[in-house]
């Protein structure tokens, strides 16, 4: 493998980790000032802040790895649909707080046995990031894995909408385990995580929580891929025109 | 503390020598009103204030001034929290307080019923209108009533780079294209008059003043804190290369601060009446998080109650 | 019986700001149980500080003393608190005690 083809993959590699904390967190930023109660409000506003705030140092990251002089913000405003990485399960709309509290399961469930394999990297630099992350995740995690109790065994109306929730996301679960070229090569070089321990751990617990919510974990009649090839929803558009409408009006100037 | 000595003079002598009121002190009837009224009206202005910022968190231009909004909006959600939960202190629960907001009967400050219409409103908000505010909060850290004072100690700890962070937002702006700057200059036409009304009307016809003072829950009157801004205000302007839209705003030598022009005080009591552009937009919001989050709350103590049985059993 | 419009209970938190310091009390917060009012209490309260830990109790089971009962409970303590100033002794000044 040349320099070059390794240093594309793991640009390419950095950027999915990087745009799936900024999707999500976009996403969960939308509930700011519209919270259940404040103090949920500002819990979930507070874990928007830190996906944001690791979008940043991964796309950063991303950046440096490219060596074409793109700063995190270039990535994040000029990039169009077909370029963004994420999975899927990130970009779709709000919805109610049962759907945001399963996809937040879902994906902090993920990100925590992810990071926790990724702080091993022998890239110094991922490693330091996971690290860091970790710690976050954690916190995330316990908050989202409660919420899936208390929706799950609370009301019959909150056991109805969770478990709505939870069959309109799990087809998309299934991309986050769709390893390609680039998730192997990247694990072959010890750079990357091994995703067949990540999805081990992910259902153990998620069947855990489902189990303790009195939840079924429902089978999959179809499932969602292709966020890591750049392979979207319709609603990916839409997030970015808004996310990105001020930098594309008025390019190039400081804000 | 000899039996001559009333409640009433216990209580003013503890105001006079400064010491603090605690919430199972004795005190007035209206007193207890007045703090309820006025902490409570804080705090839905923290609540409600989340939502003009708020509406710029998903298009802040760079991934730091998301992060920075986020952060911030976040801050005046905890504010908010703090407030509230100083007002319980003096028998009045959350939820009272929030239908006293979500029907009409109570107040929130009326900045907040103007619209955020383009980013450099994020500016202005932070810049003059958080200067406002921590112009009014900052002798509330010396309020007689306890929990009130100590909130406000927290609040105007963390505020501190509310400010900062709008007044570098506008730099920026203003140091960037005409484009830019005159985004920046449109913020502060729209925010200028509303800010300098966020003061309250002026000390003649102020109605809770006098009453205020005397309990220490006031220390400034309405114009010498909204003359404080104004002085303030100008040369910060005027570094930014901003104009401020009042043609009678100068400097007056013999009274050693800005004379500045009549206020529109129609404009302040149709707001304060509900007839501001975002009144009901704002009011309609709150509800709808309020209503929509009502199952959210029931399944969270349902699940708790089901938990303390189920430890109860296990107990036994 | 959960209430119909969700009220949640008041709970009361304590920081301990660092190590080697008192839990001192620095709000209130709503929350459902034990374990979210621990984690709501987190986020606000603590936000700029390290290092620290909570406690949360409801506000329900503090028992606290009434105004009312302020002579009976903190008067008599006074006359008795004489003897608990270093000042209350005589010694010689020039000794170093």
């Amino acid at each position: 493998m040349s320099g070059e083809t390794t240093r594309q993959e793991l640009f390419q590699y950095v950027i999915r980790l990087g745009d799936n904390a900024l999707i999500n967190g976009q996403r969960l930023a939308e509930w700011c000032g519209r919270g259940p109660f404040v103090e949920e409000d500002i819990a979930m506003t507070n874990i928007a802040l830190d996906l944001v705030g690791r979008a940043r140092m991964l796309l950063t990251y991303a950046g440096e790895v490219e060596g074409a002089g793109r700063t995190e913000d270039d990535l994040a405003y000029f990039r169009n649909e077909r370029e963004f990485r994420n999975f899927q399960i990130m970009e779709l709309p709000v919805g109610d707080f049962a759907f945001t509290t399963a996809r937040q399961f879902f994906v902090d469930a993920y990100d925590y046995f992810y990071y926790r394999a990724l702080q091993h990297s022998v890239d110094s630099t991922l490693a330091g990031i996971a690290a860091k992350t970790l710690k976050e995740c954690e916190y995330h995690l316990r908050h989202s894995a409660e919420w899936m109790l208390r929706l799950g065994d609370g009301t019959e109306q909150s056991h109805a909408k969770i478990s709505t929730a939870v069959a309109e996301l799990m087809p998309f679960t299934y991309e986050l385990f769709d390893a390609d070229g680039i998730d192997r090569a990247m694990q072959a070089n010890q750079i990357g995580v091994d995703l067949n321990t990540v999805e081990a751990l992910w259902n153990e617990k998620v069947n855990n929580v489902l189990d303790e919510a009195t939840l079924e974990r429902p089978e999959l009649k179809y499932t969602r891929s292709g966020g890591r090839q750049g392979l979207h929803s319709e609603h990916i558009g839409y997030l970015l025109a808004e996310m990105q409408s001020l930098q594309r009006a008025m390019p190039g100037q400081d804000w | 503390m000899t039996d001559s000595t009333t409640l009433p003079e216990i209580f003013q002598g503890r105001i006079d020598s400064e010491e603090k009121i605690e919430p199972r002190d004795w005190m007035p009837d209206a007193y207890r009103k007045t703090l309820i009224r006025q902490i409570s009206q804080h705090a839905h202005s923290e609540i409600v204030g989340q939502l003009p910022e708020g509406n710029w968190i998903t298009r802040a231009p760079s991934l730091r001034r998301k992060a920075i909004l986020l952060a911030k909006v976040q801050d005046e959600a905890g504010h908010g929290l703090y407030l509230y939960s100083a007002a319980e202190t003096l028998g009045i629960s959350r939820e009272q307080m929030l239908e006293q907001l979500h029907s009409g009967k109570a107040k929130y400050s009326s900045i907040f019923n103007y619209p955020t219409l383009t980013w450099a409103d994020i500016g202005a908000i932070g810049w003059l209108v958080d200067s406002a505010a921590i112009i009014n909060q900052i002798p509330l850290c010396r309020c007689s009533y306890g929990p009130y004072a100590r909130a406000m100690v927290r609040i105007c700890k963390e505020e501190s780079f509310h400010q900062r962070q709008g007044y570098e937002l506008l730099m920026t702006l203003c140091q960037g294209s005409e484009e830019q700057k005159a985004m920046a200059q449109d913020a502060i036409n729209r925010w200028w008059w509303p800010s300098v009304m966020m003061f309250g009307p002026g000390d003649a016809n102020s109605t809770h003043s006098a009453q205020s003072m005397q309990w220490k829950i006031k220390r400034n009157s309405n114009d010498e804190l909204r003359q404080k801004f104004v002085d303030q205000a100008v040369p910060q302007a005027e570094y930014l290369g901003l104009t401020l839209p009042d043609p009678d705003l100068k400097w007056n030598e013999a009274r050693g601060h800005y004379d500045f022009g009549e206020i529109d005080w129609d404009e302040f009591y149709q707001v304060v009446g509900g007839n501001g552009p975002c009144n009901h937009e704002r009011i309609s919001a709150r509800i709808k998080a309020h209503e929509d989050g009502a199952w959210v709350r029931e399944a969270a103590l349902a699940y708790a109650d089901k938990q303390r049985q189920r430890a109860r059993k296990a107990a036994a | 019986m959960p209430d119909k419009i969700g009220r949640l209970p008041l709970w009361e938190v304590f920081i301990r700001g660092k190590r080697g310091l008192d839990h001192k009390h620095a709000g209130s917060i709503h929350a459902a149980d034990g374990e979210q009012a621990l984690q709501y209490a987190r986020d606000p309260y603590p936000r700029r500080n390290e290092g620290c830990s909570i406690w949360v109790v409801k506000s329900a089971d503090i028992i606290a003393s009434q105004f009312e009962d302020n002579d009976s409970l903190f008067d008599p303590a006074i006359d008795k608190m004489i003897y608990r100033h270093p000042t209350f002794y005589d010694v010689p000044e020039d000794l170093k005690l």
